[in-house]
C-alpha cells in the first residue's frame, strides 16, 4: 500500500518536471506563426546571428576538443599531486556566475591590462569580435568537454593499453589506436555538450561583444526594443539549426563506431 | 631468450615485491604460484614495463632492459580477462601488433598461428561475440604474432570453464613447443603448472619462497609456507591404466578413471594411516613396508614410509605414535582411500 501510494508519487512528480522542461519549448516553438518564421529567417541580422553563434560554437568545440583532449586523459589516467586542485579548477567555470567570466576575461584583454595592449599591437581584437566570442565559449564549454572526456578515458580498461605497449606500440599510437578509438563516444559526446554549452551563452559574451550579435545577444535585443512577439521567432530557427547539428553529429558519431558502448553514453548531450 | 631478475624490488603501496632473484632459460617454461595478493601479477607487469622499479635490474639474454619502454622489449603479455580490443575484429587484434614491428627481424606467420589455435571461423568477428575459450585463443595469437622473446601469461587458464582448459592447456603446450618462446605463466592450479611448467617459483608477500624444478617444489619445499601452500607432499610421476596408477612396482587404485597413460597423482600426509595389523575396512589400498624416517614436529610426527622402491610421508598424531611406538626399519601397513589420491 505505502509502496504504492510512493510510486504514485513518483510518477506524478516525475510528470511535472518533464512537463515544466517540455511545456515552455513547446508553447515556444508553437507560438509564431509560419510566416513570421519565414520573414524572420529572410531577415539578414537573424540569418546572420545565428551563422555567428554556430561557427563559433563549433570553434570553440574544437578547440576545447585539441587542447582539453590531453588534459582529460591525464585527468583520467595518472594520479598525481594536486590533482584534487586541478579538478577543481577546470570546474571553476561552471561555478563562476556568466557575466563575471565576462568581466574576467575583459580585464585580461582590456586596455588598461598589458595583454590587452600587447594583442592590440599584434593586430588581434577581442573586444567586439568574433575571436572574443570564441574566447568566452572556449572558457565556458571546457569543462563540459573535460568531464565527458575524462570519463570516456576512465572507461577504457588499461589493461588494453597495457597489451597493446606490450605488443610494441608506443605512448601515442597505443592512445590513437586503443584508447581514443573507445573514448570516441564520450569525446563526441563532450564535443556536443560543450558546443551546446558555448552556443547557448549570454551574460559573459554581451559583456565582451555585444557586437557582432550572436542569436542568444539578438533575441535579448529584439525582446527589449519590439518585445516577446519579435523574438520568439528567432528563438525557434536557434533551436532548430542546434538539434539538426547536434543530431547530425551523433548520427556521424554512431555511424563511424559499432554501437557497443552507445548505451552508456546516449543522451548525455 | 632468457630473463635475468636481480634484486628486484617494486613498491606500489599495496603490493611490493622484495629482491627477487630469478633466471629463466632460453625456451623455458617457468610457472609463478603463491596465494592471491603475494605480487605475482606485479612481477609480471614489471617484467613487461608498467611499474616503476625502485631497486634491481632485469635482463634478457644479458641485455639491461630495466629503464626500457614496454613497446620496446619484446616481452608480450596474456590476461585472464583476455583483453582484447573491443573495437577491433579477431583478424585485426591479431595483426595489432605487426605494423609496430618494423624493426624486427620477422612476425609470425599469421595463417598458421590463426589454424594452430583453430580460429579461422572467427576472424571477423568482434571479441563479444566470442566464447571465453576462444578469446583467449585469439589472445594468445594476438601475443604470438609479434613473434615475442618472452610471453608473459596472468592466469591465462583460471576465467575459461573446465573443458576449454583443458582444450588451452593443449594448444599452450604446442605454442611453446613451436615458437621457442620463453613462457612464464601465473597460476593457482597446480595441474596446469604440473602439465606445462617444467620450473616453477612460490611466490608469498612479494617475495620468492622457494624456486625450482615442479617436483622438487611439490616434493622438498624448503619452507613451511611452500609446504603448506603446495600441501601435498606424496608426489609420484605415474603410469595410468584405468582407475589404476603405476609406479615403482606399487599399484595404487584411483577414486575415478584417469585421462592419459602418464600423469602425477599426489597425496595428502594427513591422508595415510600406518597400522600394526593390514586394516579390513572401506580404505581401497593398502600395503606393507616399513618406516624409513621420523621426525617429531611437536604436536605431530612426520613418518617416511618405504613400499617397495615408494617413499611415502605420512603424518600421525602424538597419541598414535606412542601407540605404535615406530621406530626406523620396523614394517608396518600404510592404508589410505582411493578417493584420498588427487590426479594432477
Amino acid at each position: 500500500m505505502r509502496k504504492e501510494s510512493f510510486l504514485w508519487l513518483a510518477l506524478a512528480s516525475s510528470f511535472i518536471v518533464l512537463l515544466f522542461i517540455t511545456f515552455p519549448l513547446v508553447r515556444m516553438i508553437s507560438a509564431p506563426s509560419l510566416a513570421s518564421l519565414w520573414e524572420t529567417i529572410r531577415d539578414p541580422d537573424v540569418y546572420r546571428s545565428i551563422w555567428l553563434s554556430l561557427y563559433t560554437g563549433i570553434s570553440a568545440a574544437l578547440i576545447c576538443f585539441v587542447f582539453g583532449t590531453p588534459l582529460a586523459y591525464l585527468l583520467a589516467r595518472s594520479q598525481f599531486r594536486g590533482k584534487k586542485l586541478v579538478e577543481a579548477i577546470v570546474d571553476l567555470p561552471i561555478v563562476i556566475p556568466h557575466p563575471v567570466v565576462g568581466i574576467a576575461l575583459l580585464g585580461l584583454v582590456g586596455k588598461n591590462f598589458w595583454l590587452g595592449r600587447v594583442m592590440q599591437d599584434l593586430g588581434i581584437r577581442i573586444v567586439g569580435s568574433p575571436t572574443g566570442i570564441i574566447m568566452v565559449m572556449t572558457f565556458v564549454g571546457l569543462p563540459f568537454y573535460l568531464q565527458s572526456a575524462k570519463e570516456g578515458f576512465a572507461s577504457v580498461p588499461p589493461r588494453l593499453e597495457h597489451v597493446s605497449r606490450s605488443l610494441g606500440a608506443s605512448m601515442f599510437a597505443t592512445f590513437i589506436n586503443v584508447t581514443f578509438p573507445l573514448a570516441w563516444r564520450s569525446i563526441l559526446s563532450g564535443i556536443i555538450m560543450c558546443c551546446a554549452r558555448a552556443i547557448s551563452e549570454f551574460g559573459a559574451v554581451v559583456i565582451i561583444a555585444y557586437h557582432p550579435m550572436i542569436a542568444p545577444v539578438l533575441m535579448f535585443e529584439r525582446f527589449q526594443s519590439f518585445g516577446l512577439r519579435y523574438s520568439q521567432p528567432v528563438a525557434v530557427w536557434l533551436i532548430v539549426v542546434c538539434l539538426l547539428l547536434f543530431l547530425s553529429l551523433r548520427l556521424v558519431g554512431s555511424g563511424a563506431k559499432k554501437p557497443e558502448n552507445g548505451s552508456r553514453l546516449g543522451g548525455q548531450a | 631468450m632468457s630473463i635475468r631478475i636481480e634484486n628486484l624490488s617494486v613498491d606500489l603501496g599495496s603490493f611490493h615485491l622484495r629482491n627477487i632473484n630469478l633466471t629463466l632459460e632460453t625456451g623455458d617454461f617457468f610457472a609463478l604460484m603463491g596465494p592471491t595478493g603475494a605480487g605475482k601479477s606485479v612481477l609480471l607487469e614489471a617484467l613487461v614495463g608498467l611499474v616503476p622499479i625502485i631497486e634491481g635490474d632485469i635482463f634478457i639474454d644479458d641485455r639491461k632492459i630495466t629503464n626500457l619502454a614496454p613497446e620496446k622489449r619484446g616481452i608480450s603479455i596474456v590476461y585472464q580477462d583476455y583483453a582484447l580490443f573491443p573495437h577491433l575484429t579477431v583478424l585485426d587484434n591479431i595483426r595489432y601488433g605487426l605494423r609496430f614491428q618494423i624493426h624486427k627481424r620477422g612476425t609470425a606467420p599469421i595463417d598458421e598461428l590463426v589454424e594452430r589455435l583453430n580460429l579461422n571461423h572467427l576472424l571477423q568477428r568482434h571479441p563479444e561475440t566470442l566464447s571465453g575459450g576462444e578469446q583467449q585463443r585469439a589472445a594468445l595469437a594476438r601475443a604470438l604474432a609479434v613473434t615475442p622473446d618472452i610471453l608473459l601469461l596472468d592466469e591465462p587458464l583460471s576465467a575459461l570453464d573446465p573443458n576449454f582448459r583443458q582444450d588451452l592447456r593443449a594448444h599452450l603446450k604446442s605454442l611453446h613447443q613451436a615458437s621457442g618462446a620463453t613462457f612464464m605463466m601465473v597460476t593457482h592450479d597446480f595441474s596446469e603448472a604440473l602439465s606445462l611448467a617444467h620450473r616453477a617459483a612460490v611466490m608469498n608477500r612479494g617475495a620468492l619462497e622457494q624456486i625450482g624444478t615442479i617436483e622438487e617444489i611439490f616434493c622438498r619445499p624448503t619452507s613451511t609456507m611452500v609446504a603448506d601452500f603446495v600441501g601435498m607432499k606424496n608426489l609420484f610421476k605415474v603410469e595410468f591404466s584405468g582407475a589404476i596408477a603405476r609406479v615403482g612396482g606399487v599399484e595404487i587404485k584411483l577414486g575415478r578413471e584417469a585421462i592419459g597413460a602418464q600423469g602425477y597423482i599426489a597425496i595428502r600426509p594427513e591422508d595415510l594411516i600406518l597400522s600394526k595389523e593390514l586394516l579390513v575396512s572401506s580404505l581401497q589400498n593398502s600395503f606393507a613396508g616399513k618406516v624409513t624416517a621420523i621426525r617429531s614436529h611437536g604436536f605431530f610426527y612426520e613418518i617416511d614410509f618405504a613400499v617397495n622402491s615408494l617413499i611415502f610421508t605420512a603424518v600421525i598424531t602424538n597419541h598414535a605414535f606412542f601407540d605404535l611406538e615406530p621406530v626406523v626399519d620396523s614394517g608396518f601397513f600404510l592404508s589410505f582411500k582411493a578417493t584420498a589420491v588427487h590426479l594432477l
